[in-house]
């Protein structure tokens, strides 16, 4: 029912932990994550350290709810398929990353409709509270992607690799 | 410009795993026509792929010197077998190596950098800018204290 997802690069466990909590709590609820490395017991949630990219498509389908760092393999493919996600982004001080964009991609992500940010373990606790309340309802559909900004950047990649536009770029 | 026995670009694609290859994904349509090679980091692609034919590369950043030198010496082999007229690259560190590469051999190179960096560059971003015939950031602001170009974006 919930999809959590953590990218596959460094581990993550602050937020696989406020899952893990979280689900004790919801034991109606199934929660299925992908966790990386993590070397922390999970014991009420299921777990595989990785997935292809076909059963990552798969299991993002099929979820009412994701749940995931704030990696853009997992929001684009959340907003494409029209899920409802909790991002939580890694933070460079706690060690989760090499610094801290995603605290900026999850700040500008914010925006989008099917979007809420949880910054803590208690947060995340919150929007999956609320998310339940609203029995999985998301708020959207797929209109936010494919955007006004993806025609045009596609035209200038097209209009590069057949070599019709000068190199270096005359601007618009 | 094309050699003559070549009637359409030769075009390698180079992206990493994870949201760099989603962001590749969403590009598909700018590719149509040409002789399209990606190149990537998670093999798991290969079967998920239609149109176009994949490379492997090991994945690295500069936290990982050694497997970086992998990467460096797979994406070579990668750009002489393919010999791209067109490189084109949504990060990471293994994008700019390839366009580093096939710039020595006189391909034409772009960098678009990852959507994620809302703020700044990316350090591959970044390295490209000396080295790409064009580097484009998906921000407008980033872009405009960069130096990069903003050209529109995958979302």
């Amino acid at each position: 029912m919930i999809f959590a997802t953590v990218g596959t690069q460094l581990p993550f466990d602050r937020l696989l932990l406020g899952l893990d909590s979280w689900a004790a709590l919801n034991p109606g609820v199934s929660v299925f994550a992908q966790c990386g490395d993590s070397r922390k017991r999970l014991r009420h949630i299921e777990t595989v350290a990785q997935l292809s990219q076909r059963d990552f498509r798969a299991r993002l389908k099929a979820a009412k709810l994701v749940v995931s760092h704030a990696g853009m393999g997992s929001i684009l493919t959340a907003a494409e398929l029209g899920k409802p996600v909790i991002l939580m982004p890694r933070r460079a001080k706690f060690g989760e990353h090499r610094n801290d964009h995603q605290q900026d991609t999850a700040i500008e992500m914010a925006r989008l409709s099917n979007v809420t940010v949880a910054e803590d373990g208690e947060a995340l606790h919150a929007a999956l509270d609320a998310a339940v309340a609203l029995g999985f309802e998301s708020p959207i559909g797929r209109a936010e992607l494919g955007g006004e900004a993806l025609a045009p950047l596609i035209e200038v990649v097209r209009d590069f690799v057949w070599n019709r536009t000068p190199c270096g770029g005359a601007s618009a | 410009m094309f050699t003559t026995s070549r009637s359409r670009p030769v075009l390698l694609a180079v992206a990493s795993g994870g949201g760099h290859w989603v962001q590749m994904q969403r590009l598909r349509a700018a590719f149509d026509g040409a002789d399209v090679h990606y190149a990537t980091t998670d093999a798991s692609a290969v079967e998920a792929t239609r149109g176009g034919c994949v490379h492997v590369y090991p994945d690295a950043n500069k936290q990982t010197p050694l497997r970086l030198m992998l990467c460096l010496i797979r994406l070579a082999w990668i750009v002489l077998r393919v010999r791209p007229d067109v490189v084109v690259s949504t990060g990471a560190a293994g994008g700019f190596l390839a366009i580093r590469i096939a710039r020595l051999m006189g391909a034409r190179t772009m960098f678009i950098d990852s959507i994620a960096n809302a703020r700044e560059l990316s350090i591959s971003a970044r390295l490209s800018l000396g080295v790409a015939d064009r580097v484009l950031s998906q921000w407008p602001r980033v872009a405009e204290l960069s130096g990069a170009e903003y050209r529109g974006a995958v979302l």
